[in-house]
């Protein structure tokens, strides 16, 4: 089948100024991502330039089939890594034709958070690990591990090399140059504890960026196992029993935390973050009581705790911010499953406007 | 193997091989054979007219069987590359006259009438189509001997488990841009296996020309993909959506102030004219047209603003800007699309009802125009 991608992998750039643009956005369960394209007349790189679009949200549980047009407003643009070229990614949001964030749009209300003159003189950052679980298509069984089984206890899976302990890490290092060339900004990856685990992370990036930002790793992440042949999942706890769950730990800091006596600000927010524990919580991500066991390094759901290098606290601080005095801490709560839009702008809402 | 048929020969050679498609005797069959020209061409009039064996595409009979091609639109060949060119045709007999399955020529007779060429009548066509599983004639992507989860996560979806056969629909995009075809965009459906290209906004006869074109390029992609294409409506009965082609058209007064109304006439015209519509849509449509799955029933014409089961919807932009175009959702993915681009500005630009049958019918639409 050489021609065919020969085809795929065409570079029209000495045939046509055209390009193609992929409108990527959240479905109705809040976790699918939905996407098609359109052709442009010619490159562009300012998203507020692109034309808004629509879909057929009685498609995506999103709206009804008499009145089924759910408009695209387009938010944020990368480069796009399978279409190559000028060719564009664009992340949108959802609205109704009359204007307003449709109930699945979280994007809008963190937009707002962010744009308060409180919360951006903060400049606030964010860093959030993002770990996934990749299955077998058709069983969906984890991947390298044997159908009807298990393998051997976790141990040596982490940061594991070896064909008899990382399972998948094609996906993982073709993702990590995709988002590299699309221009998001991932900073690392790793293998994670359970074996066909894995983890990306995407920061420091300011504000509503980061929810862009991940949203937009994600689908890619979806369109290279869609080719890879495996099944991705953001399940939070996919095998119960003695296997650790999936999050999405999220740090964060403030310009005042990044500052001379910084460590101050940051245990005033997490004093904070301690009195909204249940309201944080109910938006951190569905199942996610399946994963905070007080086990497999995580906090107890219903425990608010904090502590420097305390991998089984709800909020770890680190060892370098405790000793410059500044820095920044890890919100450990999250599941895999949760919405950057929504973590984000809520613990920006929590430390700097409550 | 591949570095021959990639062989870029435009150092060696001026000459260029033209792929001449035409469209054989059921209507959706495309046809084609390659000739060599002598030099590049600009224009299709450059071309000679050819002919080909008609007895072997049930278009003649064996003791008269060559069937004339006349050259009509020329596209660059992505398959070939270079100079080289695909080029569509409509079909003639020894004496001229287009023979019957040559709906092209009936249509090119509409939009050369002067008031139709006027209106400049623009078309915007949504193909969908459904992939399959060689020998087994299933679609791509399902369990063979049963069936997927319901419909619901696929439409644009991505993932192993939701998207079959995006290689194809993304190699046809670049492949139609690189032939000068007007495609304008390309989703996944609601149906697993199942997708969209749409050409357009095109002028008048163009439209079919493109979507010929495009319709030939998928199956030759298919065809290098190993997998079969079909342009069925109903590939498969019960809960699953059928394929259709949504033909998107306006003129030039629709898209102007005022633009609204003259959209609600034709749509008058249209509901006066269903029958005959229908008929000419696509074989096998009444097994999708059924008043479910996103369909309007097949024996009843409806309209409405942004609705989905009806048979025109017209958007909630043009509703709002008072000006735009209509969609026609009714034609089947078979339908041939000159036929369904003619009669659709034949119907709202040639044709008048009489003065009582549009008054009973706007009472009925509820349009006051």
């Amino acid at each position: 089948m050489a021609l065919l991608n020969d085809l795929i992998n065409l570079d029209l750039t000495d045939s046509t100024k055209k390009i193609i643009a992929e409108y990527i956005w959240i479905g109705g369960s809040g976790m699918d991502l939905r996407s098609k394209a359109r052709t442009l007349p010619k490159p562009e790189s300012d998203p507020k330039k692109l034309p808004k679009w629509n879909y057929d949200g009685s498609s995506t549980g999103q709206a009804p089939g008499e009145d089924s047009e759910v408009i695209l407003y387009p938010q944020a643009i990368f480069k796009d890594p399978f279409r190559g070229g000028n060719n564009i990614l664009v992340m949108c949001d959802a609205y109704t034709p009359a204007g307003e964030p449709i109930p699945t749009n979280k994007r809008h209300a963190a937009a707002k958070i962010f744009s308060n003159p409180e919360v951006e003189k903060e400049v606030p950052w964010y860093g959030i690990e993002q770990e996934y679980t990749l299955l077998q298509k058709d069983i969906n069984w984890p991947l390298g591990w044997p159908k009807g089984g298990f393998p051997g206890p976790q141990g040596p899976y982490y940061c594991g090399i070896g064909a008899d302990k990382a399972f998948g890490r094609d996906v993982v290092d073709a993702h990590y140059k995709a988002c590299l060339y699309a221009g998001i900004n991932i900073s690392g990856i790793n293998g994670e504890v359970m074996p066909g685990q894995w983890e990306f992370q995407v920061g420091p990036s300011v504000g509503i960026s980061a929810g862009d930002e991940v949203w937009a790793a994600r689908y890619i992440l979806e369109r290279i196992t869609e080719i890879a042949g495996v099944v991705v999942s953001f399940d939070p706890k996919p095998i119960p029993g003695d296997w650790n769950g999936a999050g999405a730990h999220t740090n964060y800091s403030t310009k005042s935390m990044r500052d001379e006596g910084g460590y101050e600000i940051i245990k005033k927010a997490i004093e904070k973050l301690g009195l909204r524990h249940k309201e944080h919580i109910a938006a951190y991500g569905e199942g996610n009581e399946r994963r905070l066991t007080g086990r497999h390094e995580t906090a107890n759901i219903h425990t608010f705790k904090w502590g420097v290098a305390n991998r089984g606290a709800s909020i770890r601080v680190g060892r370098d911010t405790e000793q410059e005095g500044k820095g920044y801490f890890e919100d450990r709560r999250p599941a895999s499953n949760m919405d950057p839009y929504v973590v984000t702008s809520m613990i920006a809402e929590t430390t700097l406007l409550l | 193997m591949e570095d021959l048929l990639n062989l870029d020969v435009s150092p060696y050679t001026d000459r260029i091989i033209a792929e001449y498609i035409w469209i054989g005797g059921s209507g959706t069959d495309v046809r084609s054979k390659s000739r060599t020209i002598s030099k590049p061409v600009e224009h299709p009039s450059e071309l000679p007219k050819w002919n080909y064996d008609g007895s072997s595409t049930g278009q003649a009979p064996g003791e008269d069987s060559e069937v004339i091609l006349h050259p009509q639109a020329i596209f660059k060949d992505p398959f070939r590359g270079g100079n080289n060119i695909l080029v569509i045709c409509d079909a003639y007999t020894p004496q001229g006259e287009p023979i019957p399955t040559n709906k092209r020529a009936k249509a090119a007779e509409i939009f050369s009438d002067p008031k139709v060429v006027a209106q400049v009548p623009w078309f915007g066509i949504e193909q969908e189509y459904t992939l399959l599983q060689p020998n087994v004639n299933w679609p791509l992507g399902w369990p063979v001997g049963g069936y997927p989860g319901p419909q619901g996560p696929y439409y644009c979806g991505a993932g192993a488990d939701k998207s079959f056969g995006r290689d194809i629909s993304d190699a046809h995009y670049k492949a139609c841009l690189y032939a000068g075809i007007n495609i304008s965009g390309t989703n996944g459906e609601v149906m697993p296996g199942q997708w969209e290209f749409q050409v357009g906004p095109s002028v008048g006869i163009e439209a079919g020309d493109h979507i010929w074109c495009a319709r030939y390029l998928l199956e030759r992609i298919t065809e290098q993909a190993g997998v079969v294409l079909t342009l069925d409506p109903k590939p498969i009965e019960g809960d699953w959506n059928g394929a259709g082609c949504h033909t998107n058209y306006s003129t030039i007064t629709m898209r102007e102030d005022g633009g609204f109304e003259v959209i609600k006439k034709a749509i008058l015209n249209l509901s006066l004219r269903h029958k005959e519509h229908i008929s000419a849509y696509g074989e096998g449509n009444e097994r999708r047209l059924t008043g479910k799955h996103e369909t309007a029933s097949i024996n009843q014409f409806s309209w409405g603003v942004a609705n989905r089961g009806c048979s025109i919807r017209v958007g909630r932009d043009t509703e709002k800007a008072g000006k735009g175009y209509l969609e026609d959702r009714r034609p089947a993915s078979n339908m041939d699309p000159y036929t369904v681009t003619g009669l659709l500005a034949e119907t709202t630009i040639l044709w008048e009802p009489s003065l009582e049958a549009e008054a009973l019918a706007a009472q009925k639409l509820a349009l006051n125009v």
